[in-house]
């Protein structure tokens, strides 16, 4: 099983504040690896150093064992990372299906085909499988700002996978998402780690949702991991319940 | 080498008064996101309104001058946010943006229209008189400027970290969240930058017009300088906004007789290009996480 | 009434109406004389003043950035032109030399400047509009100073010369046409689709991979290259160039007018190029049948129009396009309403989409 991710000692602090304070993980291929802890445990800012959207005050990443400090988040993400938000963000000017040609179409092609080429990238065809995937089809051609909330969530996950990642990091993909549509996203999120063998770190403080999905939770609290391994094992960690407990 | 120091002199008192007008910019920014496009016109029309006072009610210049302040505070600063900012910043940046810019064809082209279109000559309350110290030879309309400009700066400063309000002001700038769980008004806080921002061009304009003359057209350089020197200061800092407006002062002053008096008005474009490249935060401002 | 279906005829109508309207249709029993020589340079100087406004829709409805250096890009064009025809260069090429010149100018202006803050690009280009100003007054040996260039010869195409009006009118109706198509066409493809992205939400659109930087560099480079395309055409057509049109002022001319027409809007810029062009007109012939001084003066173009872009701002952020869009369009279920792109659509879908319900 070959390393997708590697982050060695990354440490991030925000004037006097540390945010994040040498953290240390390896992330296998094909895993869900979940990522939990408190409030202002510096889960996000860890995404975000990982993502190249904040530059690490210290460490490195590794991305298929290639440093990638100092590359921009396209760039990361034409190299196959891919990521949703913790706020809903998609493209409510342009349909569903144009949101997830707009996904899939940096990956494609050169800027001169984007300019000369087909309107859609020739990406139609895989818009509309993933669209079906989500179980979006009867909404290709709306405005996704027409959207319903948890139809919207399901979109910006599509559009997440629609360049077929290695690497996916879901920032709260449970939030907000009421239930028959979060066993729906669940279900499908399973499904599509073990059709395409992406690499998933997903951070989520729904436990119920985070713990029946991954194969691996890291708990992280005061920018440190506390705890580490399956979610049987993390449950009962007595740091980890401390943590939670504690603020 | 006095030639030079004379032009650096020259230039400081300039730049104390850009330093006026870019610590208002500033001000702005930092407590409502607003960016004034209308600053140089704003440095322009507090001198027309002393000249109103003065050749159309017969008021002596003193007088007018304080009348000019008091109502550019009310122009400037209260009409001006409850007419122009209030209804537009929940639309975002750009609208503002274009707002702003058009307020400023507006302001200029009144002026032109019911004014004049000519340069105005404008009474200094100090006289030009060179005096010599130490063989530099330095007019005392230049020392009078730099002085009640910067004796502007101190009083400012000293409201904003000495005063109740003064600390509010600030609380509200930096976390306005924070600032309102705090029982701070930030509504009021943010009407007295703009009340401070039209008080400062007012001054600003009131010290430039004597030297410069008034014309409706200045307001062009003049923003131009001010948004230069809050860039070169660090955007958001009311220290980069003075070191930033006696830098530009200075280098303006300097380049309009070593290099080209034609080009005088480039010299912003060029401090303003360099600073991008090499110091994109500004020289005293901290980095900033990208952008994007 | 849909009007997305009336949009191909109503354009194919529009077209024809602007091929005839030099024509004398009388002779075949239509009531239009045609326009005489002065309409027509008037109706041309809509044309090219719509191109350049067709640049900056380009940067600032659909790339959501700011230029205050428009008219400075005309002036690019239209020193080039001038220059380079009064040696006997053939306009083709001249023209084509504009488009270049300008947009390779708005890369070097842009690289910096999109490197840091959002507005940077408004101080950079701000300057910049002073500089050009500078160096067209100045550099006499180059540009005539503000005596100008005069003569600036109009071309021939195949043997045709467009030495009258209507001849050029046409000319310059055919290269707008073909200029429009091409907007047309970048807008649809995916670098449109970029655009759009990144005026929307430009941290998202940077995670799916979209070069945000590389894309409102290009944005302003072909929005500022059109804007010497435009100038390339202004010359030859009033055929006496001096700094005057190509300063600050004029450069913000041109951002009022598209936020006018509609920034964001296909149509918009035209639009907005017709008040800019005819404004001033309708001002001067209302402002003579006015005795009283001050209210001439009330009734300055500038003052005006710039009235007209704040109340346009309050009560209106899309646009004269925006406005027809909405009284023609019936009310649908509200999730499905498809106003036009409007300047305030960013932080207004971010708010939409940033809170959780």
């Amino acid at each position: 099983m070959s390393r997708v991710l590697e982050v060695r000692d990354v440490a991030k602090s925000f004037g006097g504040v540390h945010a994040v304070r040498g953290v240390s993980f390896e992330v296998n291929e094909g895993e869900i690896l979940g990522l939990i802890g408190p409030n202002g445990s510096g889960k996000s800012t860890l995404f975000n150093c990982i993502l190249g959207q904040l530059t690490p005050s210290r460490g490195d990443v590794l991305v298929d064992g290639r440093s990638v400090a100092g590359l921009r988040p396209s760039e990361l993400n034409r190299l196959g990372v891919s990521r949703t938000f913790q706020l809903l963000q998609v493209f409510p000017q342009l349909t569903v299906r144009e949101n997830l040609i707009l996904a899939g179409q940096e990956h494609v092609g050169s800027r001169l085909t984007r300019l000369f080429g087909a309107r859609d990238s020739g990406l139609s065809g895989a818009a509309d499988r993933m669209i079906d995937f989500f179980r979006l089809g009867h909404l290709a051609g709306e405005k996704a700002g027409g959207l319903s909330y948890g139809q919207q969530k399901l979109l910006d996950c599509a559009m997440a996978f629609m360049a077929g990642p290695r690497l996916v990091l879901l920032d709260e993909p449970a939030g907000g998402v009421n239930l028959t549509m979060l066993g729906n996203l669940k279900e499908r999120l399973q499904a599509i780690n073990k059709e395409t063998g992406a690499t998933f770190i997903v951070i989520e403080h729904n436990m119920e949702f985070v713990m029946s999905l991954c194969t691996r939770i890291l708990v992280l609290a005061e920018g440190q991991i506390i705890a580490e391994g399956p979610p049987d094992v993390v449950r009962k960690d007595p740091k980890v319940i401390e943590a939670y407990l504690g603020h | 080498m006095f030639d030079f120091l004379q032009l650096v002199i020259a230039g400081l008192a300039t730049g104390a008064i850009y330093a006026l007008a870019a610590i208002g910019f500033t001000l702005l920014w930092q407590t409502s996101q607003t960016i004034n496009f209308a600053q140089g016109e704003f440095v322009v029309l507090p001198a027309f309104i002393t000249l109103i006072f003065m050749n159309g009610a017969g008021l002596p210049f003193w007088m007018a001058a304080l009348l000019a302040i008091a109502v550019s505070m009310v122009i400037l600063g209260f009409v001006f946010k409850s007419v122009i900012v209030d209804p537009l910043i929940q639309h975002g940046a750009l609208p503002l943006v274009i707002s702003t810019i058009a307020l400023s064809l507006f302001l200029k082209d009144g002026i032109k229209e019911f004014y004049s279109a000519e340069a105005q000559p404008f009474p200094s309350l100090l006289p030009d008189t060179l005096v010599s110290i130490l063989g530099v030879k330095v007019s005392i309309a230049q020392i009078g400027t730099f002085c009640i400009a910067f004796a502007t700066i101190f009083a400012l400063n000293w409201f904003l970290s000495s005063t109740r309000t003064g600390r509010q002001m600030q609380a509200s700038a930096q976390n306005p969240t924070v600032a309102r769980i705090l029982g701070v008004n930030v509504e009021r806080m943010i009407l007295y930058t703009f009340l401070i921002n039209a008080a400062l061009a007012a001054v600003a304009a009131l010290l430039i017009a004597p030297s410069q003359f008034a014309k409706f057209s200045h307001g062009e350089h003049l923003g131009l300088a001010a948004f230069v020197a809050a860039i070169v200061g660090g955007f958001n800092q009311v220290r980069g906004a003075i070191v930033g407006g006696l830098i530009v002062g200075v280098i303006d002053n300097l380049a309009a007789t070593y290099v080209s008096s034609v080009y005088r008005q480039a010299v912003p474009l060029a401090l303003l290009v360099l600073i991008i490249l090499f110091r994109p935060q500004g020289i005293l401002g901290r980095k900033e996480e990208r952008a994007v | 009434m849909n009007l997305a279906s009336l949009k191909v005829p109503l354009f194919l109508l529009a077209a024809i109406l602007l091929v005839l309207a030099p024509i004398d249709l009388t002779g075949i029993g239509l009531p239009w004389p045609g326009l005489k020589r002065y309409g027509t340079f008037i109706l041309s100087l809509w044309l090219v003043t719509s191109i350049a406004a067709m640049g900056v829709n380009l940067i600032v409805g659909y790339a959501g950035q700011e230029t205050l250096a428009q008219a400075a890009f005309l002036g690019i064009g239209a020193y080039t032109t001038a220059l380079m025809t009064k040696v006997g260069v053939p306009f083709a090429v001249a023209f084509a030399a504009s488009g270049i010149l300008a947009f390779a100018v708005g890369w070097v202006l842009g690289f910096p400047a999109l490197r840091v803050q959002k507005h940077y690009l408004a101080f950079v280009t701000l300057a910049f509009s002073v500089f050009v100003w500078l160096v067209i007054r100045n550099e006499e040996w180059l540009t005539g100073g503000v005596s100008g260039i005069q003569d600036v010869p109009r071309p021939s195409v195949f043997g045709l010369s467009m030495k009258s009006a209507a001849n050029f009118y046409w000319f310059t109706l055919a290269i707008t046409g073909a200029l429009t198509a091409a907007m047309w066409w970048l807008l649809r493809s995916p670098w449109g689709r970029a655009f759009t992205a990144l005026r929307e939400n430009a941290v998202r659109a940077e995670s799916l991979g979209i070069d945000v930087r590389g894309y409102k560099l290009l944005a302003f480079a072909i929005g500022s290259a059109y804007g010497g395309l435009a100038g390339s055409l202004y010359a030859p057509l009033v055929e006496f160039i001096d700094p005057a049109p190509f300063a600050l002022g004029p450069s913000l001319l041109y951002l009022l007018m598209v936020v006018v027409g509609g920034a964001g809007s296909f149509v918009g810029p035209f639009i907005g190029a017709i008040v800019a062009v005819l404004m001033p007109l309708w001002l001067e012939t209302g402002v003579s049948q006015i005795a009283n001084p001050m209210l001439k003066h009330l009734f300055s173009y500038l003052l005006v129009y710039a009235f007209l872009v704040m109340v346009m701002m309050a009560f209106c952020p899309s646009g004269i396009a925006g406005l027809v869009e909405r009284l023609i369009t019936p009310k649908r279920r509200p999730h499905s309403d498809d106003k036009g792109p409007t300047l305030g659509t960013a932080r207004a879908s971010a708010s939409q989409t940033g809170t959780k319900p």
